[in-house]
């Protein structure tokens, strides 16, 4: 058990933890929507643009609509803002591990990630409109459709882990960390993993609500969807989840498949032992390297695919979890499967 | 209300047409498209009047839309603006004293709510470099909501 001062620790470090985790997410919204706007050769709002919409969704007035469901409707965007947060306890920062990782794993990461979304989809459906309806409907239809393909990646990953390195943790982000999945598959397993790790870039756009998965929300044809009641705060409030759920899927994804460190690596190739010395420097180094690749994650997952691609069909969304995107998921876990029988 | 300065950059839109013939309309798209890009000042198109600060209103009072210009200004969160674009909500223009209109939007708006924040936009159409100066006549107003100006 835990002593006392190692818990105010923990408190204090979770508390950064969150706050840093809202800042970072808003700057990757505004770096996205820079980004974005770039590659429509447009110039796009400052970086800071985000802080300055929260700063003004908090001065606006907070309605409740009539027909309204009102401590649904008030304390959903509570939950989901709750739930974000709590997801930033259990994930790996970088060189900063989490702040709670005795106490959760992948499974309740997986748990946790659900419900942001469900608060967003009961908010919608207590709002009393009929467009919010709708658009909850289409949340919990898609909730659906890519969980399955979701638990079929971290599973499998998962149950490799059991199989390749015996006694070892399988749902803990440490072990990724101490041993890679590229360095543990052969040829085949690489494609396997590979396979795995497109599945997980494809449902990551669909659990942030970012178009082409966006028909929740569907700004052009709902009105904002199941967001589309929601006013001043509680607007804020989501518009926070979201950003942090951004940050929080790409950590995922940088935790599960290049947890690789930096440091070593500087450290070798340009010799500079007195510096690396001190733990704070490659500390830096790491957590920079950490901001960076979770840029690259969402530049590739979020940012090109939304300018890329136009909205889908709710019914075709769900086909494409369903049928292709978890094949691919069953063949990178078959794919997996036979790189063990070979003998790693 | 107190207001801080994030709120003059972070305006987002509502577009409703209250019985325009479509001009306005396109010009009020065009300020949005790369050429003007009117996301660089912070100004967001959105989908929902509850999300919304100003109100891009275009078009004379028909009798069909009154009721639902009503619902709509008052879906609308404190504090908002409406940005009456093009000379038909201005002034009725060509369809002055026309049996299906109810008159020009600030004489209807006033009806609802007397302290009404207006902008008007004249045009037939307005250029969208008349829309944007009005989105920043916007932020006027609302510096004077401030106490500012």
């Amino acid at each position: 058990m835990m002593d006392i001062n190692d818990l105010y620790v923990r408190m204090l470090l979770g508390v950064l933890a969150m706050l840093a985790a809202v800042v970072v997410g808003l700057a990757y919204k505004g770096i996205d929507r820079k980004i974005a706007a770039h590659m429509q050769s447009r110039i796009g709002p400052p970086l800071r643009q985000p802080f300055r919409d929260i700063s003004k969704l908090m001065q606006k007035e907070t309605i409740t609509p009539d027909g309204a469901v009102d401590w649904i409707f008030h304390g959903m965007p509570v939950i989901g803002l709750v739930a974000a947060l709590l997801l930033v306890l259990y994930i790996p920062w970088g060189p900063l591990s989490p702040p709670l990782k005795a106490h959760g794993d992948l499974i309740l990461v997986l748990y946790l990630l659900i419900i942001p979304s469900l608060a967003m989809a009961l908010g919608g459906f207590s709002s009393g409109s009929p467009v919010a309806a709708i658009g909850a409907q289409r949340e919990m239809v898609m909730m659906m459709s890519y969980e399955f393909p979701l638990a079929i990646v971290i599973l499998s990953l998962a149950w490799f882990y059991t199989r390749v390195l015996p006694g070892s943790a399988p749902f803990a982000f440490t072990t990724m960390e101490a041993a890679p999945i590229w360095g543990l598959v052969g040829p085949i397993g690489f494609i396997g993993a590979v396979l795995l790790l497109l599945s997980l870039v494809v449902v990551t756009p669909s659990e942030l609500s970012k178009i082409p998965f966006d028909a929740p929300e569907a700004e052009t044809e709902l009105g904002g969807g199941l967001m589309a009641e929601y006013s001043g705060r509680d607007l804020a409030m989501f518009y926070i989840a979201d950003a942090v759920k951004g940050l929080v899927m790409a950590a995922i994804i940088v935790g599960l498949f290049f947890p690789h460190p930096l440091s070593p690596i500087v450290e070798k190739y340009y010799a500079l032992p007195l510096i690396m010395d001190q733990p704070v420097v490659a500390w830096i180094i790491d957590g920079l390297f950490f901001l960076f690749k979770v840029f690259l994650v969402l530049f590739a997952t979020v940012t090109t695919v939304r300018v890329a691609f136009p909205r889908l069909k709710i019914d075709k969304i769900s086909y494409i979890y369903l049928v292709p995107v978890s094949l691919m998921a069953l063949a990178g876990t078959l794919l997996l499967y036979l790189d063990t029988l070979g003998g790693v | 209300m107190k207001l801080n300065k994030n709120f003059d950059r972070a305006l987002w839109a509502f577009h409703v047409n209250t019985g325009s013939c479509n001009g306005c309309d396109i010009e009020i798209v065009a300020a949005l498209t790369p050429r003007y890009d009117v996301e660089r000042f912070g100004i967001k198109l959105v989908g929902s009047p509850r999300h919304a600060d100003v109100l891009i209103m275009a078009g004379p009072v028909t009798r069909a839309m009154a009721p639902r210009i009503k619902r709509i200004y008052n879906q609308t969160p404190d504090p908002k603006v409406v940005l009456v674009v093009g000379n038909c909500g201005n002034t009725t223009g060509v369809y002055y004293e026309s049996y299906n209109i109810l008159g020009p939007i600030d004489h209807f708006l006033k009806q609802i709510d007397p302290d009404v924040k207006i902008v008007h936009i004249p045009g037939c159409p307005p250029r969208p470099e008349a829309i944007i100066e009005g989105a920043a006549k916007a932020w006027l107003v609302l510096e004077e909501l401030r106490g500012e100006a």
